[in-house]
């Protein structure tokens, strides 16, 4: 069994993707002869020929489009955009066609396509190169937005992208590609999407991420153990549809609520976890559900960049905030 | 000192076979020496005019959502439709309703569509066909994947996607027919340029001379047809998807029409274009076109065009009444092609519209 990191399983799932279904085609600015700026593509473009491994003119919102005319017809785009900050040309094509063939053909014509793209700060990027803006996403109806956080979840849900018949945001955390390396297993099987991951189970608090920020996260968690606080962790994986059975049972243990993010606070995805625990979870609830999230700024460059993200610091403040209540 | 190098013939070709008092122009094509195909774009196109006052006048009085009439550009849409093959696939823009119609379409699908039922683009025939592009432009770089899937099979087939003169401004139209050049997809690209993109005018539009002349920036083939002689129209197309099917690669198609209507029925023509230029161009439509020419060969006659008139009013009438019959769709139904199973997230949602709805009706 391989040890890989995140981004080596992202390479080893679609490899088998590829291996498995003739269907799968890999598209992308630079994702052949390169094998992707991050090199997730690496050895594909050798391995499946140029015809499935396909280096594309630059041009976002084209080759978006041409996906969704090539899952009308059957085939498995997977296409690779290369910084989320580069994503937003191809919105037009999501929201107005991706996400909404099968429901304005009403299931004659469908998009089994998964768009892939890193996201998130931290590793330094020149500016444009580091936004985390997956609750754009997760607003659109028809749209599944799929993040994972370990190498074994970058091959099970990628693989379950892939397999799924309809349209997926695969948004990959690029500060964690090489921070974790697991054994995982080359089997092609597909851990389920709509389903969020306990990572960590406790008892006192529950404390929810997904991304990058899983690593804070249960530094965390691990740092409360130490004072005896005994928290669960969840990495919610797909953020739409959301799988709130896993947070509401989580709560209804724990009574309290830190809800952790990258992305700028307002109009975050945590908004929607939180709303959803106020309005059918509330009386669960020992104290208020607290955010720490990336500040409602332009998310900055190098310089101020460590200063925006979420902190292990700012994430046990606001769980030992939420802890204080009785 | 600049040094001036020769890089492309710059020569757009344009096509016209019949001149617009429907006498020849031009070295008809094979196909217009049987009549009876003559005869066959001449009823589609008589039956999309139909169709498309009697879509009018329901929307007048309440029964059909705004509504974009093809009035004067029937030629275009039927012959682009007569062009292609069967297994071709068209990706239309929102005022195609000549060339669905000649692809099998029905006219009830397309009056449920413009209705406002999803249900409408829900194809019994072309089953294949993209629905109607709203996001002008945004159904090229679909052409280019659904080209793309089948040179991947290898299969002898093309699409063929269209849109109007605004829509070359926009990005998706470069980006896609760069990447049919690029790739040598089998597709073709139709602009049905009827001057007018909404208010603007095709002058305002762009300073480009011609918008065929935008296939030379990305190394494709591009072509002017008059797009008011179906017959030529269909010849052109029909070349350009032979080239497309035989691996020869894309191109570009500018019909040069006029949108005698109003944008659609929520817009008003006059606010911003003279009645003169409208009356001249009536006399370059391209029914009455035809007409003259198939009457001027004896194959046509003041009989069969009644015969024809008052056939077509029956169908547009048999199609009006099954619409306007059509049960209402269920709430819920807005939940059930949102994915191929509905995820447990949305049952709740469902459920609420569901009950909600029943509440209105029994109420």
């Amino acid at each position: 069994m391989p040890e890989v990191d995140l981004l080596q399983a992202v390479n080893m799932a679609l490899t088998k993707a590829m291996e498995t279904d003739d269907r799968v085609i890999v598209l992308g600015e630079d994702v052949g002869v390169d094998g992707g700026v991050f090199r997730a593509t690496n050895g594909l473009i050798e391995r499946f020929g140029a015809e499935r491994v396909r280096d594309t003119p630059l041009s976002e919102a084209g080759i978006t489009g041409l996906s969704v005319g090539l899952a009308a017809q059957d085939f498995r785009p997977v296409l690779e955009i290369q910084f989320m900050g580069f994503i937003y040309p191809a919105i037009d094509q999501i929201i107005n066609h991706a996400s909404r063939l099968r429901n304005r053909t009403r299931g004659r014509l469908t998009c089994p396509m998964v768009l892939r793209a890193p996201f998130g700060g931290g590793i330094h990027a020149p500016e444009h190169h580091s936004e985390s803006t997956e609750a754009m996403f997760a607003h659109i109806p028809g749209l599944r937005v799929v993040i994972p956080s370990s190498p074994k979840r970058a091959y099970g849900l990628l693989l379950a992208a892939i397999e799924n018949p309809d349209p997926v945001v695969f948004l990959e955390p690029k500060r964690i590609y090489h921070v974790q390396k697991e054994n995982v297993e080359d089997d092609g099987k597909a851990l389920p999407l709509d389903r969020c991951f306990v990572l960590r189970e406790g008892s006192d608090i529950t404390l929810i991420t997904w991304g990058a920020m899983i690593v804070e996260t249960l530094a965390g968690a691990d740092q409360l153990a130490e004072d005896g606080v005994s928290a669960e962790v969840i990495d919610v994986a797909t953020l739409t549809p959301l799988d709130t059975d896993t947070i509401f049972s989580s709560v209804e243990k724990t009574g309290r609520c830190v809800i952790v993010h990258e992305a700028a606070r307002t109009g975050g995805f945590g908004g929607e976890i939180a709303a959803r625990l106020a309005e059918d979870g509330l009386l669960s609830l020992l104290a208020p559900v607290k955010r720490v999230t990336g500040y409602d700024t332009v998310i900055p460059m190098p310089r101020l960049e460590h200063h925006y993200m979420p902190s292990l610091d700012r994430i046990l403040t606001a769980a030992r905030e939420v802890l204080e209540y009785s | 000192m600049t040094d001036h190098r020769s890089l492309h013939n710059l020569e757009i070709g344009f096509t016209g076979i019949l001149g617009a008092d429907g006498k020849p122009i031009g070295e008809l094509p094979e196909f217009a020496s049987n009549h009876k195909q003559l005869i066959a774009l001449y009823r589609a196109m008589v039956l999309t005019r139909r169709l498309d006052e009697q879509a009018v006048a329901l929307q007048r009085t309440g029964r059909l959502g705004t509504y974009a009439s093809s009035l004067g550009q029937e030629a275009v849409g039927v012959g682009v439709a007569a062009a292609m093959n069967n297994n071709d696939v068209l990706l239309p823009s929102f005022r195609e309703q000549g060339a669905q119609l000649v692809r099998g379409v029905t006219m009830v699908e397309i009056l449920r569509y413009w209705g406002g039922d999803e249900r409408g683009s829900c194809f019994e025939g072309p089953k294949e066909d993209f629905p109607a592009a709203i996001p002008v432009g945004s159904q090229f770089p679909h052409a280019t994947g659904v080209a793309l899937a089948m040179k991947l099979r290898n299969e002898a087939r093309a699409a063929v996607v269209v849109g109007g003169d605004g829509s070359t401004s926009k990005g998706d139209f470069y980006e896609a027919l760069n990447l049919a050049g690029v790739w040598q997809l089998p597709v073709v690209f139709v602009i049905s340029n009827n001057q007018w993109a909404i208010s603007v005018s095709r002058k305002k539009q762009t300073a480009a001379k011609t918008l065929a002349q935008k296939a030379l920036a990305v190394g494709i083939a591009g072509e002017q047809v008059d797009g008011n002689d179906v017959i030529a129209v269909r010849f052109v197309v029909e070349r350009a998807l032979e080239r497309a099917r035989a691996g020869q690669g894309p191109s570009l198609i500018e019909a040069l029409t006029y949108r005698l209507s109003d944008h659609t029925t929520a817009d008003d023509a006059t606010r911003y274009r003279p009645d003169e230029e409208v009356s001249a161009r009536w006399k370059k439509e391209p029914v009455s076109r035809l007409r003259t020419y198939l009457t001027d060969l004896g194959a046509w006659t003041g009989k069969d065009e009644e015969t024809l008139l008052n056939e077509s009013t029956v169908q547009v009438e048999e199609a009006v009444t099954a619409y306007l019959a059509t049960p209402l769709p269920q709430a819920g139904e807005m939940f059930d092609h949102l994915f191929e199973s509905l995820p447990s997230d949305l049952e709740n949602q469902r459920k609420q519209v569901e009950e909600l709805s029943r509440e209105k009706t029994d109420a």
